[in-house]
């Protein structure tokens, strides 16, 4: 029984599997209707090759035989033992050639992985946003992240490239004729997605409170300047003041107002979270810092880290106002610029992390 | 809840807190910079501490703490209170 076709079962995702899996992608193709296979030999799948099998009589007319039957019959009839011989060689031939097949695609990946680092490490170097804001070589990801702060960098991915093409489309509309209409649109469609990312991270700061606050997903560039989280919105509006020109003394007025009370507000929240850093400290060390267990300890400090999550919501609250009040100030149009300068900002500054990552690999 | 419309009712601005809320202390703090003097009520040193959270809850405050009043009238939590400063709108209110 000479076959030349080679089949196997066709992986339904392009990824690596693990062992467990590869056992079972075997074992599956050896598994027919009704699951007959006696201990010791293996039965070729009824379903794929039709030729080979109008001799093998154990299936299709007598339904499916008991393995005690097909044990008894074997005894009896020598040719059937012969069949089932041939039968196991051309089985154990064809899980060689899908063991072959299965090698070579892992070899494939290999390579598809290697050349996706480098492609990566490529981006890195140009500025471009990549992996989750961790400047190393190779791919790296945290062992501790849950699925979900895993789901967070990846839809942080897609926001970034998002706001690159934003960003890019401003700059070129900035640079010709546009109308209100238009430029208005695009600021609405700025300020949305400003707010998507807020809405992103209230969800995240519910999984994993500490990254949200470490600014994990940033570069490290931009989190030299975090605050609870985030970017400062005073200090932005302090480096986005001189894009606005000209402003109407009235405009002038208002958004130094806005800075001002940004500042306080910003100031209170930072008391708010000395305190809770100081209140936290007292919760974990209570008792005596010698006892070896500590269980109500760590009940209080829990509860005193659930207001953590209120923190971050409330500063990106704050970033989320400030945003819409420079819109209320601002023209259309000094909007546009203001959200032009804001991303390109921010390019700036990953493009800064990816600079001097590279510059701190180079040997000395 | 009678108390809590006696105690919110006091001129000026009125905040309840709990001494273990630290979002509470940050709304003192603003207060406090906009030189403007309020008046406390840590609820949880208050006997009815359960009836005044469930008040608050029900007037709007979904942590009930802190809870602002100007003259009387709730202004609302930690969001309300920011959103009006930055808008400009706090200072008039507390400071006619």
């Amino acid at each position: 029984m000479n076959t030349t076709s080679t089949h196997f079962v066709p992986p339904r995702r392009f990824e690596v599997y693990e062992p467990l899996n590869q056992i079972g992608m075997w074992e599956e193709s050896f598994k027919n209707n009704g699951g007959m296979y006696t201990p010791g030999s293996i039965i070729i799948p009824t379903n794929e090759k039709p030729d080979s099998l109008s001799e093998d009589t154990s299936h299709g007319t007598e339904g499916t035989p008991h393995k005690f039957d097909q044990e008894a019959s074997t005894s009896r009839h020598p040719d059937k033992i012969q069949r089932r011989l041939a039968q196991n060689r051309e089985a154990a031939r064809k899980s060689r050639l899908r063991k072959k097949a299965y090698v070579q695609q892992l070899e494939t990946s290999r390579l598809k992985l290697i050349h996706l680092e480098q492609e990566l490490d490529h981006a890195r170097q140009q500025g471009f946003y990549v992996g989750n804001g961790v400047d190393s070589n190779a791919l790296c990801f945290s062992d501790n992240m849950s699925s979900g702060i895993v789901a967070f960098e990846m839809e942080y991915g897609h926001w970034v490239e998002e706001q690159n093409r934003q960003i890019s489309e401003l700059r070129t509309v900035l640079h010709g004729q546009v109308s209100d209409i238009e430029l208005r649109s695009l600021v609405e469609n700025a300020m949305k997605h400003y707010f998507q990312l807020f809405r992103m991270k209230s969800a995240a700061a519910k999984i994993d409170v500490f990254y949200v606050m470490s600014g994990m997903w940033k570069t490290s560039a931009e989190r030299f300047f975090l605050w609870i989280g985030g970017f400062r919105p005073s200090e932005l509006l302090k480096v986005l003041l001189p894009h606005f020109d000209p402003l109407t003394d009235q405009q002038l007025l208002d958004v130094c107002n806005l800075r001002q009370s940004c500042q306080q507000a910003e100031d209170a929240l930072s008391q708010g979270m000395e305190k809770l850093q100081h209140t936290l400290a007292e919760s974990v060390a209570a008792g005596k810092l010698c006892e070896g267990s500590y269980i109500p300890q760590m009940t209080c400090a829990m509860e005193r880290l659930e207001a953590l999550v209120s923190f971050v919501n409330q500063a990106d609250h704050l970033r989320h106002e400030t945003l819409q009040q420079m819109h209320r100030i601002l023209t259309t149009r000094q909007a546009a610029r203001g959200l032009l300068a804001l991303g390109e900002y921010f390019q700036r500054l990953r493009a800064l992390s990816s600079s001097w990552a590279a510059r701190q690999r180079e040997p000395t | 809840m009678d108390k809590v419309m006696r105690m919110s009712s006091e001129k000026g601005v009125v905040i309840f807190t709990k001494s273990s809320c630290c979002l509470c202390y940050a709304v003192q703090i603003l207060f406090r910079d906009l030189r403007v003097q309020p008046t406390i009520h840590e609820i949880d040193n208050d006997p009815d501490c359960r009836e005044i959270e469930k008040a608050l809850v029900r007037l709007g405050c979904a942590n009930a703490v802190p809870a602002v009043f100007v003259s009387g009238k709730l202004v609302g939590s930690t969001n309300d209170v920011m959103s009006l400063h930055l808008s400009g709108s706090l200072v008039p209110l507390i400071k006619p």
